[in-house]
């Protein structure tokens, strides 16, 4: 059903027929899958290195300099790639690591070397937020500085952290979308081959009613979760 | 003499990309244990720098820090750590954590040591008590007025028997009727523990109340030093003439000072 020969109308009843969803639903599981895995690789590996960012900068708990610039050269270099040509650039990658070049797994590398950077800068600036004088006072009674980041400045952040990757999921959820186009799979791949190639336009607004709700559930449950944090230390 | 904090020819030069500001310029200061000594000075006079010099929150340039026979300033940093669990440190504006309870709060430098549980809460309730806000264990900071948050800024300082407290313009932040009950627990604790207490302030009403001792630091040196009393009558620095003077004129014209003219 075609948009180009159908009224809008007819397009959009169709849409919720179990027709247009047949192919969709498995598709929704790879992209949960892809997002899910992701997620944890870029949390884990964004923290670190926006911990690593942080405590190296010249006024940080460890000034390491060089480091600091080395590393944030390399994060800017990352960043600086639109999603897309990230996506290709893996490939060869991909295809060293898994043998294969195409599918949910060797997407999930792409999405990893998009996502980790831009997770860790959010990671960093949250990080900035705490006031040096919590630190202080931290030094103060003889913290080491393990303790600092991991007692101190990690929770009191925490909330501004939630935010951060909340934002992180929304950008790998439209990423993996993307990343459909380049034989990753999943809803992304769904809406393109069946609303695009084929003009089944009913399957193309499936897709965009999952990928909304996907999103508006990952922001709320994120603000919940930042709002809870807040309202137990009655910050708000 | 029993000097129990000894600063020697202290520097200290903050450099950005431009401009060198040497703060300290050799302070030389001698503090008796169990004195409450003030430090008073304009803004920028580098009294709270030389706080910080202490517990080396700042590294000093060059000069010496002794507490008792430890030289602080040539201490590694994982001895410098244990020291500074000698030395309690209360700040103008709280610091404490907002993630934790004010029971938390007050654990943290024991939690950090790996103190027992049941020793911990034993200390923290103990410490709840001497502050005065027994009924505020569970709550958070953002729940507590001023005053409160300095009591259990002091607690924490507090916990680990700290033989110095370092007060950096604690009572700053406070209204005149809070810092007054905040001073009269800082002499209780002096009073009742011993512990040496270093009082920075911009303040005379403060020295004038709590310190038994005190210094004038002017310019990145001490102009004066000696007895409140004795500088209190005869000031013989520029700065301690000035310091006095408008202490006068506050007395003189309550209204300067919130009415209360502590």
């Amino acid at each position: 059903m075609s948009l180009l020969n159908t009224p809008f109308w007819e397009v959009f009843l169709a849409s919720f027929d179990p027709a247009a969803w047949k192919s969709l639903v498995p598709a929704i599981w790879e992209t949960l899958y892809m997002v899910g895995i992701t997620c944890v690789i870029t949390l884990v590996g964004g923290v670190i290195l926006g911990l690593i960012l942080t405590v190296t900068n010249t006024f940080g708990l460890l000034p390491i300099v060089w480091l600091n610039r080395s590393l944030s050269a390399v994060v800017n270099c990352l960043r600086s790639l639109p999603q897309m040509i990230m996506i290709i650039l893996m490939i060869p990658v991909a295809r060293m690591i898994l043998g294969k070049a195409y599918g949910v797994n060797a997407c999930i590398i792409a999405l990893a070397a998009s996502c980790i950077p831009m997770f860790a800068r959010l990671v960093e600036s949250s990080l900035l937020e705490i006031e040096k004088g919590k630190v202080d006072a931290a030094k103060a009674m003889g913290s080491s500085s393990f303790q600092i980041i991991f007692r101190i400045m990690i929770p009191e952040t925490l909330p501004s952290l939630i935010r951060g990757f909340t934002v992180a999921i929304i950008a790998v959820i439209s990423m993996t979308a993307l990343a459909g186009n380049f034989g990753a799979g999943g809803i992304g791949d769904i809406a393109v081959r069946f609303g695009f190639q084929r003009f089944q336009h009913e399957v193309l607004f499936a897709a965009v009613y999952v990928l909304v709700a996907l999103v508006q559930l990952v922001q709320f449950a994120g603000d919940a979760a930042s709002k809870i944090l807040l309202k137990k230390r009655h910050l708000i | 003499m029993n000097e129990y904090i000894r600063i020697e020819k202290l520097r200290k030069t903050f450099k950005t990309d431009r401009v060198c500001l040497e703060v300290l310029k050799g302070v030389d200061l001698k503090i008796e244990k169990g004195d409450v000594c003030g430090i008073i000075g304009f803004s920028g006079a580098g009294k709270s720098t030389l706080a910080r010099c202490v517990n080396r929150l700042e590294e000093p340039d060059s000069g010496k820090v002794f507490i008792g026979d430890v030289d602080i300033t040539s201490l590694a940093k994982r001895d410098l750590n244990i020291e500074r669990r000698k030395i309690g440190m209360i700040f103008q504006t709280f610091n404490l954590f907002e993630s934790m309870t004010v029971k938390r709060n007050i654990a943290y430098p024991l939690e950090i040591q790996g103190v027992a549980k049941a020793r911990v809460k034993e200390r923290v309730d103990g410490l709840l008590e001497l502050v005065g806000i027994k009924e505020k264990g569970k709550a958070y900071p953002a729940q507590l007025s001023g005053g409160q948050k300095q009591r259990v800024g002091i607690a924490r300082a507090l916990a680990n028997d700290p033989n110095v407290l370092l007060s950096d313009e604690a009572t700053s932040a406070l209204d005149p009727q809070t810092t007054l009950s905040v001073l009269e627990l800082l002499k209780e604790i002096n009073q009742k523990l011993g512990l040496t207490i270093l009082l920075i302030t911009h303040e005379l009403e403060v020295i004038k109340y709590a310190c038994k001792s005190m210094a004038i630091l002017e310019d990145g040196v001490i102009a004066e030093r000696g007895g409140v009393d004795e500088i209190f009558s005869n000031p013989n620095s520029a700065a301690g003439r000035i310091f006095l003077k408008v202490y006068q004129d506050m007395r003189r014209n309550p209204s300067y000072s919130g009415g209360e003219g502590i």
